[in-house]
């Protein structure tokens, strides 16, 4: 997918992420987390592997973390890049078909 | 037929969606249902977000046996078609229908859903489906509505919307309430289908709380959507019947069963005159008792 504008999902309460997403060349990405200690490697591997099944490959990420689970990072990463993709919610409702099962899982 | 169709459902939860801490962990609370909200919970601007956070705690989180229900949004909406579509996706266990005001509404999303069973490989029936009554029309439509589709397992009332369209208030003393209560559950019974009454969100008033319960247990009702864990407890104590209530109701089927064989039609149980007619009520105690999991006879 190709990033071509801003798009943040996510909040900054407890147990949820903030992810902001930016056009970029390559994947810049920076993590916040107040668990960076104990679960940042995990953190990182689940980001890009979600950004690999979306086919990211120039964007600027930008996670702020407050104890998400993965489930957590993969809805609000995904929020993030369909946002930043054209998959607004008024294209969606147009028809625009979510890929639930295929590059979302 | 689904063997879901008829479960124990005494409290459904809602949650909101689109709040990662509410729905990470509510099986430790123990309701019989949660109640999976991308409607009236979630901002406009975020029904997207919501959506594809339903789909990774459906297929994520293990909810240990609590019974998945999502409320999509009303169909008046342009939302609830992609609202179908992960539901189906993510497999959840039923959807509620928002806003359900005929059988023509039921069958629009049975429709859609039937669609993207086709889509995701999900096995056609799977999903149940349940409706909303929130307004007049849905209420005078209760009896079409319930018998819509062999699919729906209930309808549930919902209380404000309901009180907002007949011009009035949620008083706290149920008058406004009363009609549509009492309307639903008939036609609910008359169907076949379950019924579940409308949230109760003074939650520092417990008794009330209780007493509400109490009434719509007493007419009928097979449950209660609620807004707060706290509320579980009372809602489970008093729809799961009592240790006097099911030594009643073996003592009947047993006796029934036994003077049946005999040509007896009427007889007596710890002093009341019973006949044939207390037969499925006791069953439905015995039955209730065993979901509940405080059955410890041999029926």
């Amino acid at each position: 997918m190709e990033v071509t504008s801003t798009a943040m999902a996510g909040t900054l309460e407890s147990s949820d992420c903030q992810v902001t997403v930016e056009p970029g060349t390559g994947i810049d990405l920076s993590i916040e987390s107040s668990v960076i200690n104990q679960y940042g490697k995990a953190i990182k591997k689940t980001i890009l592997e979600t950004l690999e099944r979306l086919e990211v490959k120039d964007a600027k990420v930008t996670v702020v973390d407050k104890g998400a689970l993965d489930c957590t990072l993969k809805a609000r990463v995904e929020g993030a890049v369909f946002r930043a993709s054209g998959y607004t919610e008024d294209a969606i409702c147009a028809g625009k078909k979510l890929p639930w099962g295929g590059a979302i899982q | 037929m689904n063997p879901n169709l008829n479960r124990l459902r005494r409290s459904m939860m809602f949650l909101n969606a689109q709040k990662p801490s509410l729905i990470k962990d509510p099986y430790i609370y123990k309701p019989d249902s949660i109640m999976l909200d991308l409607e009236d919970a979630v901002a406009e601007n975020q029904k997207d977000a919501a959506r594809y956070s339903l789909y990774h705690a459906l297929k994520e989180i293990d909810y240990r046996g609590v019974e998945r229900v999502v409320r999509i949004n009303g169909l008046e909406t342009a939302h609830w078609k992609e609202d179908v579509r992960v539901c189906v996706a993510g497999r959840c266990d039923s959807i509620r229908i928002s806003k359900t005001e005929s059988a023509a509404d039921v069958l629009a999303v049975q429709a859609e859903m039937e669609k993207a069973e086709e889509e995701f490989g999900v096995e056609k029936g799977s999903i149940l489906l349940m409706a909303a009554l929130e307004s007049t029309k849905g209420i005078l439509n209760a009896y079409e509505i319930c018998t819509a589709s062999p699919l729906l397992f209930g309808v549930a009332l919902s209380g404000g919307d309901y009180t907002k369209d007949l011009q009035t208030k949620i008083t706290g003393t149920g008058v406004e309430l009363a009609g549509a209560r009492q309307s639903m559950i008939i036609a609910a019974r008359a169907a076949g289908k379950q019924c579940f009454d409308t949230v109760f969100t003074n939650l520092d008033d417990m008794e009330g709380f209780r007493k509400e319960v109490e009434m719509i247990k007493a007419m009928g009702y097979d449950g209660k959507s609620i807004v707060n864990p706290r509320q579980i407890a009372v809602t489970h104590e008093v729809f799961t019947p009592s240790q006097k209530e099911i030594i009643f109701a073996e003592k009947v089927v047993k006796e029934v069963d036994e003077k049946k064989a005999k040509g007896i039609g009427v007889f007596t149980v710890d002093g009341k005159m019973i006949d044939i007619a207390f037969y499925p009520g006791a069953v439905r105690t015995i039955n209730m008792a065993k979901a509940a999991g405080v059955y410890e006879g041999d029926l």
